[in-house]
């Protein structure tokens, strides 16, 4: 299986079918997501119309963990086999979990403001998302701060798995300590805890930053992949002009 | 072992005899430290309220600034390549580094911290909390910072690089040493922040040397 993919060739060929799979399945869920969410379904007794903005929050937040598991993985099997598509799968999910990441706290704050009283709070949740997205930028700066970029792609995977314990901190955060940010409502040992009205579009959208982010994840490969093939190309041209 | 300790000494002769370092970065904490009272107003009560989080912080940013020369040198005059083919594994070679770096920059941080917790007009309830505290995370400063040293190893920019990648994963290490102080101070159990910050000793104690190894591995390929 990770040898299959070792071939970038095969990954362009499997990627090309289904980049466009995956951008229609994301207009279609967030066009379902958005219609339910933002007309279809009710507002909180409690918070009133701001409850919508919860449809982007989470889903961002979520994708914020999500893409970071995978670029540690990527990062993980690029580092111990090699994997050169791995390594390319790593470096594209970097600016993809960053944008989530600011877009949950930003989308966090504009919801604290008329709920909490207040834009921002120290309280675990948030200060550990903020250092995830330090970590983000971490994570591409170093990336690119050698003159080979294969030393970058190496040193940037160490720290991709140095910063995955920040992970579970983020996840139970909202258990370990006494937070203002609410616990978890979805995942939970007895079941969700939120009305299925809410549920539905609340999952729509879900699944459409989940296919987005494929979706955007497979583009910036096959950028980086055609990318690599030109350089090479243009070496191969450049030492035979000169010899 | 002997490997271990022959290391230690070199890297202790060298700071000892060439070494401004552990000055600079006892002077660099005492003059961070001294720009806060400047800076917010000497009012007594406010400086004592920050107290444990300035010293902290610059405790933090010291050992931050130190951290760069931990493996630079060695990587630049060769002798890390040297090192990584000797008989003591790479990890143990990061461990005597880093025990190194840190009797020459923590220790001498924490001996001056009582000395600018008085100036910071901090109760005395704090001061041998502050001590047990920078006892237990400097040592997980240094560790941690290890890994981010051996990463930057050769790159461009690599001290503001280093500051980027290594001071969000201090970040826990600083809350709960500040946490432990003001336990202490409003008179409540300090237990609990102790062992966390112990717990995080230990963790990076068993897990930052590989970090650092791996690192210093693929600087030196």
């Amino acid at each position: 299986m990770l040898n299959y993919f070792a071939n970038p060739r095969r990954f362009m060929k499997l990627s090309g079918i289904l980049t466009p799979w995956m951008a229609g399945a994301t207009l279609i869920l967030a066009g379902a997501g958005l219609y339910l969410g933002l007309f279809a379904s009710p507002a909180d007794y409690q918070q009133g119309e701001t409850v919508r903005i919860m449809y982007v929050h989470v889903p961002a937040a979520w994708m914020a963990l999500f893409c970071y598991t995978g670029l540690a993985i990527s990062a993980a099997v690029g580092l111990i086999w090699k994997h050169p598509v791995a390594d390319v799968a790593a470096r594209a999910s970097a600016p993809i979990g960053a944008c989530f990441t600011f877009l949950a706290l930003f989308t966090g704050a504009l919801w604290g403001k008329p709920m909490w009283g207040t834009w921002w709070v120290w309280d675990a949740r948030l200060t550990s998302m903020l250092v995830l997205f330090f970590l983000y930028l971490g994570y591409m700066a170093l990336n690119s701060a050698f003159d080979d970029p294969q030393r970058g792609t190496k040193a940037s995977a160490i720290l991709a798995m140095v910063g995955f314990v920040n992970v579970p901190i983020i996840k139970f955060s909202v258990d370990w300590w006494n937070t203002l940010h609410q616990p978890a409502s979805i995942l939970r040992m007895d079941g969700p805890t939120i009305h299925p009205d809410m549920l539905w579009p609340l999952f729509l959208m879900i699944g459409a930053a989940t296919t987005y982010y494929l979706w955007v994840l497979m583009l910036r490969m096959r950028r980086d992949l055609t990318e690599g093939r030109v350089r090479a190309r243009r070496q191969i041209q450049a030492e035979e002009a000169g010899a | 072992m002997t490997g271990f300790r022959a290391i230690l000494e070199r890297d202790l002769r060298l700071a000892l005899r060439q070494g401004m370092d552990s000055v600079m970065v006892v002077m660099f904490f005492v003059i961070a430290v001294v720009l806060f009272p400047l800076g917010v107003g000497p009012e007594p009560n406010t400086l004592a309220r920050i107290a444990p989080g300035v010293l902290w912080v610059a405790a933090l940013l010291s050992v931050l600034l130190s951290l760069e020369r931990l493996f630079h040198n060695d990587f630049e005059d060769g002798s890390l390549e040297l090192m990584a083919l000797s008989p003591p594994s790479l990890e143990v070679v990061v461990l005597a580094k880093v025990l190194a770096h840190w009797l020459v920059t923590g220790l001498p941080l924490i001996i001056a911290a009582p000395v600018l917790a008085i100036l910071m007009n901090m109760p005395a309830d704090g001061f041998a909390l502050l001590i047990l505290a920078l006892l237990l995370g400097t040592p997980a400063l240094s560790l941690i910072g290890a890994v981010g040293a051996a990463l930057v190893l050769g790159s461009r920019r690599g001290g503001v690089l280093l500051a980027l990648l290594i001071l969000p994963l201090f970040i826990p290490v600083l809350i709960f040493g500040v946490g432990a102080v003001e336990a202490a101070i409003g008179g409540f159990p300090a237990r609990a922040p102790l062992l966390l910050l112990g717990a995080i000793f230990a963790a990076t104690l068993a897990l930052c040397p590989w970090g650092a190894a791996a690192g210093l591995r693929q600087a030196l390929e």
